[in-house]
């Protein structure tokens, strides 16, 4: 037994952090708040390999798995790295099991870019695979496949605009291949300007079908539910490391801030969200090798523990620094936009925890039958 | 990440499995207090040492196995899976045992070691007192010894788990008031059935006792009973409270406290599993479970590579009460009132709010955290380098 990274995994964490190192990308996402283009960090991304990380050797990737997925994506969230990857990873994932191998070598190589169009799975209460709705609570079908196109809409997918690709899943839980040019992507007004993310319509787009069943479907859902939990997981420690440093150096009433009880105890409360959503993001990375009938479970876990840690993690970032952690200058306003996008994004945190919920009530039924 | 067994492990696996299966007809059906079922227990705890599957991280020489913590862990997941109880000792055994191996006179552990693992000889563990618990290195408990070598020892104990059965405690006593607290206390081994030693049961919440009070009121000791060095008690007790987090942090679920438990507790009302509400905090609340089962790999990992177990552990003990607080609270609002009255949910109601405080209250283990995992500075100290004499004189003075 063995539950810990392995001396490649660090090293692919350490080159990643120092890929990224190359670029401010945090004052960048600043500077976009106010307009300005974001760095293009795409052939960064491939040099590194990270667009053909979980392709596999014959198809000219680097045949990792999701737990390496998942470190990269720590590094990147630390960054609040724009890289198009949380799209472009599920997408590739599917690609590789059942699609063209032509498009499959393009991707892996970072010469065209993927996106993933999500449905959520069905759950133990029944309803079918349903995508985001543009606005509001209810969701909306999948889009459906009728004599060779797709038909319908799917809104807020990350990485959508600039892909050449899309990989959509339909409301009978198949996928299929669509031609960007074919649909119709319009880029979305987004709060954190880190994400690029879009809202896709399907009019009749001649569409080909991907060899992969249900499963596979439900597992790049499942995929990138952990890959925000990933993110989420480096956010986490920089808010954490940023807000020690300054616990320690600031003084009120003559002490530290951070020998107050009341302070030490929030810092404290932000290590516990992260020290429990690490473990279950090595519950999720296990999973999806080891143990594929749990991936649904561990993926949900990992996204809900990192998700409600991070929502906590952004706030009390702020009320540490006191009234400074608010201003536009400070990092920690970046940190919290990018936090109130992920908990609504791709189902939510809180559809995260449903699925937990749903998940276990299953397996309690299973095992009293 | 690699949860499987190599193939020794899984060799040492198969050899315990095939032991239950054997014996498991001889294992105790209850897991109750009463004097039938605690000599039961007892009974099974014996067969279990005879095969060297009580205390396996002890060494050989002691009656242990000599293995690691990985097969600690395979013999507690195996008797689980059997459904036969543990060890009943798991104080003696688990975190005493350990202590007076690692700081007791060779003597002492020919003496006490054996009838502890065989449980001919229960142990308590006697540090607590209503005026130093998580400031335990406030105790008042007196221990001066006489001219011939022997102790008298004074004071009072509290929470104090199988002291009703035991033979021997470890108590920690002030030998020397007039150092500063953490320099002035010896560890002693106290037998039970000394003259002075009282023991009553603690009922709690519930109206069940799973504690005790322990009065000492003038109690000779033997020359001798020291554990360790006169006035070197703190670093003894320090070590008992490592291996307290280690059984602890390893073993969260032999308490029944399992996403999947809570899960099946649900099913109980059909419309619960599709409300929306507690389908949202059962969520949250197994997700904070399933992070301790994989905490507790990340630990094993790490004591597995002969690291020490640091102040991390006590973050998992925040998460073990803070969920199994809400678990029982979301079970019996499921439930309604008949839930409180349910033995194995309303106990847990009942019990919950004063484990919070049990080693360690929350808040002070979020102190020692924050100071030792993130290195913040310390809370402000009134009591650094003063002699515990002249400390309790200026404590009584701000009260009147």
């Amino acid at each position: 037994m063995n539950f810990a990274l392995s001396d490649e995994q660090e090293f692919l964490k350490e080159a990643a952090r120092g890929t990224l190192a190359r670029v401010h990308t945090v004052a960048a996402a600043r500077e976009a708040l106010d307009g300005a283009a974001l760095p293009d960090l795409w052939p960064a991304a491939v040099e590194a390999g990270w667009p053909g990380l979980l392709v596999s050797d014959e198809n000219g990737g680097a045949g990792l798995s999701a737990l390496e997925a998942m470190l990269v994506f720590e590094e990147l969230g630390r960054v609040l790295a724009s890289v198009p990857l949380l799209g472009h990873l599920p997408a590739t994932f599917l690609l590789d099991r059942g699609g063209p191998a032509e498009i499959v070598a393009v991707l892996a190589a970072g010469e065209a870019r993927a996106a993933f169009v999500p449905a959520r799975p069905p759950s133990d209460l029944g309803d079918g695979w349903t995508a985001e709705p543009a606005i509001g609570m209810t969701r909306a079908p999948a889009p459906a496949f009728a004599g060779g196109k797709v038909t319908g809409a799917v809104h807020w997918v990350p990485d959508a605009p600039r892909a050449e690709h899309l990989v959509v899943v339909l409301d009978d839980g198949r996928a299929a291949l669509v031609r960007a040019a074919d649909a119709t992507v319009e880029p979305a007004t987004i709060y954190d300007v880190t994400r690029s993310i879009g809202h896709v319509r399907f009019d009749g787009a001649p569409a080909t079908l991907l060899e992969l069943g249900e499963r596979d479907t439900a597992s790049a859902w499942y995929l990138e539910q952990a890959l925000i939990g990933a993110e989420s997981v480096g956010a986490i420690e920089v808010a954490l490391e940023v807000s020690v440093a300054y616990a320690k150096e600031r003084h009120t009433f003559g002490r530290a801030i951070g020998s107050y009880q009341a302070v030490k105890h929030e810092l404290v409360e932000m290590l516990r969200g992260l020290d429990n959503a690490r473990s279950l993001m090595y519950y999720a990375g296990w999973a999806a090798q080891d143990k594929p009938d749990e991936f649904a479970l561990a993926a949900s876990a990992f996204r809900l523990a990192a998700g409600k840690a991070l929502d906590h993690a952004t706030r009390a970032q702020i009320s540490v620094h006191g009234g400074i952690g608010a201003t536009w200058e400070h990092d920690a306003p970046l940190y919290f936009r990018r936090a109130q996008v992920s908990r609504r994004l791709l189902g939510g945190t809180a559809g995260a925890a449903d699925r937990v919920a749903g998940e276990l009530l299953t397996a309690a039924r299973a095992a009293a039958a | 990440m690699d949860l499987n067994d190599t193939p020794e492990l899984a060799e040492y696996r198969a050899q315990v499995r095939a032991w239950l299966d054997e014996h498991r007809h001889e294992a105790p059906d209850s897991r109750g207090d009463d004097d039938a079922s605690v000599a039961a227990r007892r009974a099974w705890q014996r067969r279990l040492a005879e095969d060297r599957l009580a205390a396996v991280t002890w060494p050989a020489e002691y009656g242990g196995a000599g293995l690691g913590p990985l097969q600690q862990v395979v013999v507690n997941q195996e008797i689980g899976r059997a459904g036969v109880p543990g060890i009943f000792d798991i104080i003696g055994v688990g975190m005493l045992g350990p202590t007076l191996i690692a700081h007791g006179s060779e003597e002492q552990k020919q003496r006490y070691l054996g009838p502890m693992l065989t449980a001919d000889e229960v142990w308590c563990q006697l540090f607590s007192e209503p005026a130093a618990g998580s400031d335990l290195a406030g105790i008042q408990t007196r221990a001066r010894r006489e001219e011939d070598g022997s102790w008298r020892l004074s004071g009072q104990k509290v929470w104090t788990t199988n002291a009703q059965h035991a033979a021997f405690g470890l108590l920690m006593a002030r030998t020397d008031p007039d150092v500063p607290k953490h320099k002035g206390l010896t560890m002693f081994v106290v037998p039970m059935d000394a003259e002075g030693v009282t023991v009553r049961p603690l009922r709690q919440i519930s109206g069940e006792a799973h504690f005790n009070e322990v009065f000492l009121d003038d109690v000779r000791l033997e020359p001798g009973s020291e554990v360790g060095p006169v006035d070197g008690g703190w670093a003894v007790g320090l070590t008992t409270l490592m291996f307290e987090r280690v059984t602890i942090g390893l073993g969260g679920e032999g308490f029944g406290w399992r996403a999947d438990r809570f899960a099946h507790a649900l099913l109980a009302d059909d419309a619960c599993t599709r409300d929306a509400e507690t389908r949202h905090r059962f969520g949250d609340i197994a997700t904070e479970f399933l992070a301790l089962r994989f905490t507790g790999y990340r630990m094993l990992t790490s004591l597995q590579r002969g690291q020490i177990p640091g102040a991390e552990g006590a973050l998992a003990k925040v998460t073990t009460i803070r969920a199994a607080i809400a678990a029982g609270d979301l079970i019996c609002d499921v439930l309604g009132p008949e839930g409180l009255s349910d033995q194995r949910f309303g106990e847990l109601v009942s019990d919950m709010p004063g484990l919070k405080s049990a080693g360690g209250t929350e808040e002070i283990l979020r102190n020692m955290v924050g100071e030792r995992v993130l290195g913040l500075p310390p809370e402000p100290r009134l009591d650094k380098g003063i002699p515990f004499s002249e400390l309790r004189a200026r404590e009584r003075e701000a009260v009147a």
